[in-house]
């Protein structure tokens, strides 16, 4: 662990410099205002690089972690540490800031205000993913509300103030029984004496079962709201149609995985039991979710609410992965966290563009854009691609990651899931259709021009973010994979010997034959480790098996994509492009 | 009977006769620190009593001046009072009528902070208005001599003085500004009903003295633990009208109903000051009468005090949703703050008593301070408080509106703010007793809550201007003492909010003696 350095706060505090320093910029310079909010969140985005390079794979847990006491009394401290989940949510905010200020540019009202709320939220949410203590996550979940709220608030559209009201009040609802369980958690852990805070006494504590039904329910109704999954979700439209570009940007992004992440950290390690109770609820909450934003999507004619139900239905798509509790599923649920963010906000931005250009959002109004905007209409089609989960981009592995996980255990409800791949594959190609394709014959339309220089340096970078992690997804799933492993086997040992009694199926890899698979070694938590760093290592539980080809080759890629792999269980050893793998080994 | 009676006279003449002879008078103990905050802002007043009768002078920045320093002096005798506590839990003086502990010298200090942040925000106020009166400073000197003798007060009977005391100043300062017809209303209706729950209160002390022979509160405490009252509904009823008594002054639910319309007519500096100080002075006499006196029968007040604490923090924060008026509006989240407070009462353990006082703390600057900037805001008659006038306030006042906003976060409780952290540690110490419907009951009201506060920073960022006559800002004037007092109120607001340490230090010591 490299404990020295304290990157982390580091991470956190650069973006309240940057603020800070951005205060004293004098109303007239904004230019300067924003050239500082680039150059400070590019900084920020270079040590997230470096967090995320030096991170150690195969290896559940903390790192880079630091401790400064801060209420002792209370059992609080400053506590950061990232595992293989966060630290890509680390990343996907550090990746999305610099380009959102270079996005919303320096000619819009009070643009120096908008970028110190931009900071002021980059440093919340980059403190809520490295927090390893209770409370200071609380802190900065709640700080993130009120930039998110004056983004939306001051620079959003015709009834944005509704938005903004609707955004707090409904998130702050959350938060209250998130306050209420988190001060039951601490309690509970200090056992009578100063309670606790950190999130690695937690894991010690053992709940009772009565303990783990509120506490989860009270963690689920919060996160239920913030992610948004479905009976929570109605915040979610009216706010993406109101905020700017950059605000819908960031809540699809980044604060919707909030709630995901919030799941994978607190609701299944801590409870599983109760978690393992609600699993039919959420599941089923989830494949509504993927079937209704999905058909209510197809509906809307303002292309933000439009994006904002597809959202939805990809949430659905996560939480059906994260329940489905299998390390196969959490794996493509956190895989498409990231994807899903990198997506969304991709084409919240190029609507913005078209949206700046035109001050409308309704479908109608477009029309043929492909003749007069070919490079717009081409990064849109690959975006499109992407989000409709096409194979050789990167939703692609997310879904079929979540699909497989899901289906080793909840056959039919993966079943069902998977009508929202068609659907969502109709609504967006039907979306791109109306937008790009037939004549263009307004005479509005006929005007405008191709993408600016400053608006191809923002949406390059997500086209070619969006290209990578469908091309090289190993590092980002090698990285995952512990923690994910770490979350099932959490929930393992804590339903052992109980009713609730969970065992994840042997068989989940889409990549495995599972013929072979009978004669692998039990596998527990601790042995499950895919890809070992570098490559160097043969995978864990290989040896025991009947011979099968070796798969781990340099880099920690398969030679063989789509060979079976006796004996490991886990996904982290795909192909360079899984693509074809469903295809070979199913 | 009559023998009993020779025999006591017999013992009396004895005793008389003996005394000389054989053993100095042991008067009671006087112990003067204990009450030197107390004497100085009596002093301090009438030496400006004193001044007026020599020679008035035009300008009051000599009266104001004098009077800040009484309340400076007040506040390093509190200070020196706490350091000399160092060694004992407590010290009862003046035949235990008054109680030097650290709880009372803590509350002694918040005092007379409080009143040195509400005079110099008085300052300026009081030339806008035109109501530059020297007497304005020698009531609200002896307003909170009343607030430090009724947090340190050990006898019901004290407890009632300083209890008149505060009262009778407020009455007079809330109806200060006698031209304006809101002001009258405000005082006649705050002297009816504030005297109505005194005389409560005072029935209360009465039962209570009925039922257990005394009006000393640790011997009541003593009573009740030595003796197994057969019947113990005087008791009872003496508890229940003592806490109805201090509920009015805290402007707990149902007892609230003055507080709005009086803080609507009072002037706002007063109002803050009332806010806080008399809040402070009733939740001091509250801890003492619950958790000393009335210790024995915690399972009696705990669902009255639950009860009143959840129709609180509810009424509050939902009536402040439909209020127009800015000191209305903050009048309800005042008393919706009272119910968290309480949170902190009911829990009975050292968390809930340190989160209350931590609260009482927090709240003191945050209340002063929103209530200064409403009351910078205004026009001369208090006009402009209306909740549209602040219609792109930050436009007009960038500063004010962004202090504003700070002070509305913190009260509705977002992290970084002294606000959060007072409502988390109240929210601990219930979750130490296990009062979880409670704290579930406290998180929903605060959410609630956050939509009054959410709905001002709409009116002053978020819509458009629109032209009033009674616009606030435009060219308002901060003069030196406002901007001094809303400068302390932001620090310690932020301060307390992001190391919130040294200050629950200090409340945990403060709440030993429970």
């Amino acid at each position: 662990m490299k404990g020295s350095f304290p990157l982390l706060s580091l991470l956190l505090f650069m973006p309240v410099i940057g603020a800070v320093v951005i205060g004293f910029v004098p109303r007239a310079r904004q230019n300067v205002a924003q050239i500082l909010g680039v150059v400070f969140s590019g900084i920020t985005f270079a040590l997230a690089i470096w967090l995320v390079i030096g991170f150690k794979t195969g290896v559940p847990g903390l790192q880079w972690t630091e401790s400064v006491k801060w209420i002792p009394s209370f059992g609080i401290s400053y506590r950061l540490g990232v595992d293989g989940i966060s630290v890509f949510m680390v990343v996907l905010t550090a990746f999305m800031f610099p380009l959102a200020i270079i996005g919303s540019g320096s000619s819009i009202h009070r643009a120096k205000h908008l970028i110190i709320f931009k900071l002021w939220l980059e440093a919340a949410l980059i403190g809520v993913f490295i927090s390893a203590d209770l409370f200071l996550f609380f802190v900065f979940w709640e700080m993130m509300l009120v930039p998110m709220y004056f983004i939306i608030g001051r620079w959003g559209r015709e009834r944005r103030v509704y938005a903004a009201v609707k955004f707090i009040l409904y998130t702050a609802f959350g938060s209250a029984f998130l306050l209420a369980a988190l001060i039951a958690v601490a309690f509970i852990s200090g056992h009578g004496g100063t309670p606790t805070f950190a999130f690695a006494d937690h894991l010690k504590t053992s709940f009772t079962l009565t303990q783990q039904r509120w506490l989860f329910w009270g963690f689920m109704i919060s996160f239920m709201v913030k992610a948004p999954v479905v009976p929570f979700h109605t915040w979610l439209p009216d706010v993406h149609a109101q905020a700017p570009t950059a605000g819908s940007g960031f809540l699809a992004g980044v604060l919707l995985k909030l709630g995901t992440y919030g799941m994978l950290r607190f609701c299944l390690p801590l409870f599983p039991r109760a978690a393992v109770e609600a699993v039919p609820i959420l599941l089923t909450l989830g494949v509504i979710g993927i079937i209704y934003g999905a058909f209510v999507a197809l509906g809307q004619r303002d292309v933000k609410r439009l994006i904002a139900y597809t959202s939805i239905s990809h949430i659905g798509f996560i939480v059906l992965g994260i329940f489905a509790i299998t390390t196969t599923g959490i794996v493509g649920g956190v895989a498409q966290m990231v994807n899903h963010g990198l997506i969304t906000s991709a084409l919240f931005f190029l609507i913005g563009m078209f949206g700046d250009r035109r001050h409308t959002y309704d479908l109608n109004e477009w029309g043929g854009l492909k003749k007069n905007m070919p490079i717009f209409a081409g990064i849109f089609l690959l975006v499109t691609f992407a989000a409709a989960g096409l194979p050789g981009l990167n939703s692609f592995v997310g879904e079929v990651l979540t699909l497989f996980g899901t289906f080793a255990v909840h056959r039919w409800w993966a079943v069902v899931g998977a009508v929202g791949i068609v659907l969502g594959a109709i609504y967006l190609f039907y979306v791109y259709g109306k937008l790009f394709w037939g004549p263009l014959d307004n005479p509005k339309n006929k005007v405008l021009k191709d993408l600016s220089p400053r608006e191809l340096v923002v949406i390059v970078p997500f086209v070619v973010a969006i290209l990578f992690l469908d091309l090289y997804p190993a590092p980002m799933l090698e990285r995952i994979t512990p923690s994910a492993e770490f979350v099932v086997d959490r929930v393992e040992k804590g339903t052992k010997g109980t009713k609730q009694e969970y065992v994840e199926p042997k068989v989940t890899s889409p990549l495995k034959n599972p013929a072979l698979q009978k004669a692998g070694p039990k596998h527990d938590g601790n042995a499950k480790t895919g890809t070992s760093p570098g490559g160097q290592q043969p995978a864990p539980g290989g040896p025991a098996g009947p011979a099968g080809p070796a798969t781990t080759g340099p880099g920690g890629s398969p030679a063989v994509p789509g060979a079976p792999a006796p004996g490991v269980v886990t996904p982290a050893v795909p192909a360079p492009n899984p693509a074809p793998a469903p295809g070979g080994g199913g | 009977m009559i023998s009993n009676l020779a025999q006591s006279a017999l013992t009396l003449v004895r005793a008389v006769s003996d005394i000389p002879a054989q053993q100095p008078i042991k008067a009671p103990p006087a112990d003067f620190y204990a009450i030197a905050p107390e004497i100085i802002l009596c002093a301090t007043g009438l030496l400006i009593l004193f001044m007026i009768a020599v020679k008035r002078f035009k300008s009051t920045i000599v009266y104001a001046s004098v009077a800040i320093a009484g309340a400076l002096a007040s506040l390093g005798a509190g200070v020196f009072l706490w350091f000399d506590l160092s060694g004992d839990r407590y010290r009862y003086s003046f035949g235990g009528m008054i109680a030097a502990d650290r709880f009372s010298a803590f509350l002694i200090v918040l005092t007379a902070v409080a009143l040195v942040m509400a005079l110099l925000l008085s300052v300026g106020y009081l030339q806008r208005e035109s109501l530059n009166k020297a007497e304005y400073y020698i009531l609200m000197l002896f307003c909170a001599a009343g607030i430090q003798l009724m947090v340190s007060a050990n006898n019901l009977i004290m407890v009632f003085l300083g209890l008149e005391l505060l009262s009778i100043c407020l009455y007079v300062l809330v109806a200060f500004d006698r031209d304006r017809p809101t002001a009258q209303e405000a005082g006649m209706k705050y002297l009816l009903l504030g005297a109505y729950s005194s005389a409560i209160f005072a029935f209360g002390i009465a039962l209570t003295y009925g039922g257990t022979g005394t009006m000393n509160i640790p011997a009541i405490a003593q009573y009740f633990s030595s003796n197994l009252l057969a019947n113990q509904g005087v008791v009872l009823l003496g508890l229940a009208f003592m806490v109805i008594g201090l509920a009015f002054k805290m402007a707990a639910v149902p007892f609230h109903m003055w507080t709005p319309d009086v803080y609507e007519g009072a002037p706002s500096p007063v109002v803050g000051f009332m806010a806080s100080g008399a809040k402070v002075a009733a939740f001091a006499a509250l801890f003492r009468v619950v958790l000393i006196a009335f210790e024995a029968y915690r399972l009696d007040w705990q669902p009255l005090l639950w009860g009143i604490a959840v129709l609180t923090m509810l009424v509050g924060s939902i009536m402040a949703l439909v209020q127009t008026n800015m000191k209305r509006m903050l009048a309800y989240s005042s008393i919706a703050n009272a119910g968290f407070i309480l949170i902190g009462v009911i829990a009975a353990n050292p968390k809930g008593v340190q989160g209350a006082l931590f609260y009482l703390v927090a709240y003191t600057f945050m209340v002063l301070g929103s209530f200064a900037v409403v009351g910078l805001a205004a026009k001369r008659g208090e006009r402009g408080s209306e909740l549209k006038d602040y219609r792109n306030f930050y436009q007009d006042e960038p500063i004010l509106a962004l202090i504003l906003t700070f002070f509305l976060f913190a009260m509705a409780g977002i992290p970084g703010t002294s606000g959060f952290m007072a409502k988390f540690l109240v929210f601990s110490g219930a979750a130490a007793s296990n009062q979880w419907v409670l704290i579930v009951i406290g998180t929903v009201a605060s959410v609630v809550a956050l939509y009054i506060y959410v709905r001002l920073v709409v009116n002053m960022y978020m819509l458009d201007s629109v032209d009033l006559i009674d616009k606030p800002g435009g060219n308002v004037r901060v003069n030196f003492g406002s901007g001094l007092a809303l400068g302390i109120a932001v620090a310690l607001t932020l301060f307390f909010g992001i190391y919130p340490e040294p200050l629950m230090n200090i409340a945990n010591h403060a709440g030993i003696i429970f």
